[in-house]
């Protein structure tokens, strides 16, 4: 571009692609910074019409609404919009943390149940595959949640599940664990071993120790620090089931209708999306590469791990990314089955409560975006480590 | 063969064929139904055991949903008690007498019933349009990309919103509803998502900062955050930003909401099939002395876009999937219809919701699943010229 002969002195000014270009950028700017201008006049007059005072005042001011699930402490008469804020927050990044985990697993079963040479499995994980992406996932979570959910019996026909669990039109309850007081040991020993394991994951990837090793240790570290912070701390693990009493089911841990049927949805609907991802990515491996590791005499289960999986994971890594974040983004749809997530708090409840529209759906959108951002930071350092080194 | 034959004496035993010997019919157990079983169902005994399984889950689920679908289902009737248990027939199916009954509901909305017919006739033009765009050997298809993306749009404004010099009442907006409200967001979001997209996606590939700035902070920002929030935005905020005597109404704020959001999408698709187009493409056409508008329409654009098309039919699925997020801003689409006769005491039994939302699934799932697959076929018919 620099040396084309552009500016030479028998084009015309006019005609200069420089100046053209800055001609056209400047309007671009000017049209949009009227246009913001222009807006704000607007909205700043609209608001002073309706008397609606702008700013983030309300964040202190008491809340006085109640939500079905609060994972933090919150009161209806004494907590304020923030801490709202702050309880939707953490319902989505709850639904979005199993439902990430859970869709991760039924899209990679059902992305190899695709490939399997057996037909029927073939056929049935295809058939679930384009049943579900081709309806919508708004039809599917109101299905689950009001003509499944909703249409179970009531407490007292319970379904009983395997391992003490109960099922009814109130929601899953399930058997907690009790540590006897020693749950904070337990879950320090846990973090400790997270931590070790990241650091063999380092030490590991850097060469410095086997990979063979490494895995033990984490497995060591994972599991066995937890179980010794048991033992050690003297506790020993009650388990609290679900009892059936005359009002209700008392005991355990109660999860709520409205997050079993957004779970079931989400994880149904980016189950499918995330096997056609897993489908393509294990396609992708040549075949050549599997006939190598069939003729090195490889059995079928190391074949898999050690030859397809990793070049087939180079491929599915960004595209997993984006059906992790339109999950995560997906989840807001919990408005129409009433689970209390960040939307249905805060662009709910909060913005009728407080009229103040601008700032509640900017903060909503700014988080979602803060979600988005960061992810595909992470995803994008994870994908240039695993991508191909080419020489 | 027979001087072979003739090389021992007279009396050789020696037997040597002349002929070669007739082929033998394959193992009888690797041919024909039992081969089919044993390679596709039986081949290793993992497989044998998923095969079992499968089938015992099939015998299990199958025949409930098939009785609950066809054979149990109510298929007439004129309210709730049609679809109750009683003692002659204990297991009710699906309640399709419901469906039935507001069939026209889901159809319309509360779009006036003397002015239906109107919407039958943007229904009729709209698959004439879709017919002559999707049949690739359709004669004059230039004509009929001006017929859909120009005349069809302003023609069925009219014809739906009304036009009193011709006699057509104005039906306001907040009267239509049902499956026209879903065809109408899809429509609006299809015929604006492409142009606003491909303009997204030159300016993302421009080569002026700002231009490229702007663009790629309106993709992503769009893209970051769900559609409930932009819609919710869209409902909320457009009024606000828009003097109080010109406030749109409530389907124009989705629509403005859909066609955003759908083109920053869009602008992600025809990207990729700008990037694949190659630069000499470019310097060629420059200096050949075209402009850039040119070079887009003679040189980039045509197969930019021939080789996207797989992918924007594919985004228009995503879009017609998405419009029953209109829902959330209180417009009835045809979800919404079903949503709210599901809730109607004549029909209030305890198969009514399973029914509509069987009924509406069966209707998304045709939609979406042909347009599916005609994007398909399209990629093997353009696969098919590459290949050569």
């Amino acid at each position: 571009m620099a040396s084309a002969p552009a500016s030479t002195p028998e084009t015309s000014f006019l005609r200069d692609p420089r100046v053209r270009s800055i001609f056209w950028q400047v309007l671009l700017l000017a049209l949009l910074a009227g246009a913001v201008v222009g807006l704000v006049r607007v909205a700043a007059g609209n608001l002073r019409d309706n008397h609606i005072t702008s700013g983030f005042g309300f964040w202190n001011q008491p809340a006085n609404f109640d939500i079905s699930q609060t994972l933090i402490d919150y009161s209806s008469s004494t907590s304020t919009y923030g801490r709202a804020f702050w309880v939707g927050l953490c319902n989505t990044l709850l639904v979005a943390a199993i439902g990430i985990v859970l869709a991760t697993i039924v899209g990679f079963v059902i992305g190899i149940a695709r490939l399997s040479t057996n037909w029927l499995v073939a056929h049935l994980a295809a058939g679930y595959v384009q049943l579900v992406r081709n309806v919508p996932l708004l039809l599917q979570l109101l299905f689950w949640y009001n003509a499944v959910l909703k249409a179970l019996p009531d407490f007292r026909d319970s379904l009983h599940l395997p391992g003490g669990g109960y099922l009814n039109n109130r929601g899953l309850f399930l058997p907690s664990a009790d540590f006897g007081g020693a749950g904070e040991t337990i879950m320090a020993a846990l973090g400790v071993g997270i931590v070790a394991t990241i650091v063999l994951v380092v030490l590991a990837r850097g060469g410095r120790i086997a990979a063979g090793l490494a895995t033990g240790l984490a497995a060591a570290f994972l599991v066995g620090l937890p179980v010794v912070a048991a033992l050690a701390s003297g506790a020993h693990v009650t388990f609290d089931f679900p009892q059936m009493s005359r009002f209700n089911l008392r005991g355990g841990m109660e999860v709520i209708p409205e997050l079993v049927a957004l779970l079931l949805g989400l994880v149904i609907y980016t189950g499918a999306f995330i096997a056609e991802t897993v489908r393509a990515g294990i396609a992708a491996v040549q075949r050549g590469q599997i006939e190598a590791a069939e003729a090195l005499g490889l059995p079928r289960i190391l074949t898999l791990r050690r030859v397809i999986i990793p070049q087939a994971m180079r491929v599915i890594i960004p595209p997993l990314t984006s059906q992790y974040l339109n999950l995560t983004k997906n989840s807001s749809l919990a408005v129409a089955i009433g689970y209390p997530d960040l939307v249905q708090i805060f662009t709910g409840t909060v913005l009728n409560q407080t009229a103040q529209a601008v700032e509640i759906v900017a903060i909503t959108m700014a988080v979602y975006l803060v979600i988005s951002l960061v992810t595909s930071f992470l995803m994008n350092l994870y994908n240039a480590r695993m991508a191909l080194r080419e020489r | 063969m027979s001087s072979i034959a003739a090389v021992g004496t007279e009396h050789s035993l020696v037997f040597v064929r002349t002929a070669p010997a007739p082929s033998l019919p394959p193992p009888f157990a690797s041919t024909g139904v039992i081969g089919w079983m044993r390679t596709n169902l039986f081949g290793t005994p993992f497989n044998a055991v998923l095969t079992v399984l499968i089938v015992l889950f099939i015998a299990w689920a199958v025949p409930p949903l098939v009785r609950f679908l066809l054979i149990d289902a109510v298929w007439s009737g004129s309210d709730r008690q049609a679809c109750l248990a009683t003692v002659a027939q204990p297991h009710i199916g699906a309640c399709w007498a419901f469906v039935r009954e507001h069939l026209a509901f889901f159809t319309y909305g509360f779009y006036p019933i003397e002015g239906r017919w109107r919407v039958d006739i943007f229904f009729a033009m709209l698959a004439f349009g879709m017919g002559w765009m999707l049949w690739l050997d359709a004669p004059r298809r230039g004509l009929g990309a001006l017929y859909f993306f120009g005349i069809f749009p302003i023609v069925s404004f009219f014809l739906l919103y009304g036009l009193p010099p011709l006699g057509l009442e104005i039906v306001d907006t907040s009267l239509w509803g049902g499956f026209l409200i879903t065809v109408v967001v899809a429509v609006v979001g299809i015929v604006t998502s492409l142009p606003l997209g491909i303009l997204l996606a030159l300016g993302r590939r421009s080569q002026m900062p700002a231009v490229k700035i702007v663009s790629v902070v309106f993709i992503e920002f769009v893209r970051g955050v769900p559609l409930v929030t932009v819609l919710f935005m869209a409902s909320v905020m457009l009024p606000l930003f828009v003097p109080p005597a010109w406030s749109p109404d409530k389907l124009i704020r989705a629509l403005v909401g859909v066609a955003l959001f759908s083109a920053a999408y869009m602008a992600e698709v025809v990207r990729a099939g700008l990037q694949a187009i190659p630069k000499g493409q470019w310097e060629a056409a420059s200096a050949l002395g075209l402009g850039y508008w040119q070079t887009l329409r003679f040189i980039v654009l045509p197969p930019a876009l021939r080789i996207t098309i797989p992918n924007i039919l594919n985004n228009y699925v995503s879009l017609f999937k998405d419009t029953t997020l209109v829902f959330f801003v209180g417009i009835f689409d045809f979800l919404k219809t079903i949503e709210a006769s599901r809730e109607d005491p004549t029909w209030a039994t305890p198969v009514t919701s399973a029914s509509g939302y069987a009924f509406a699934a069966l209707v998304y799932f045709t939609c979406c699943y042909s347009m599916a697959r005609y994007a398909l076929g399209i990629e093997r018919r353009l696969g098919r010229s590459e290949r050569r």
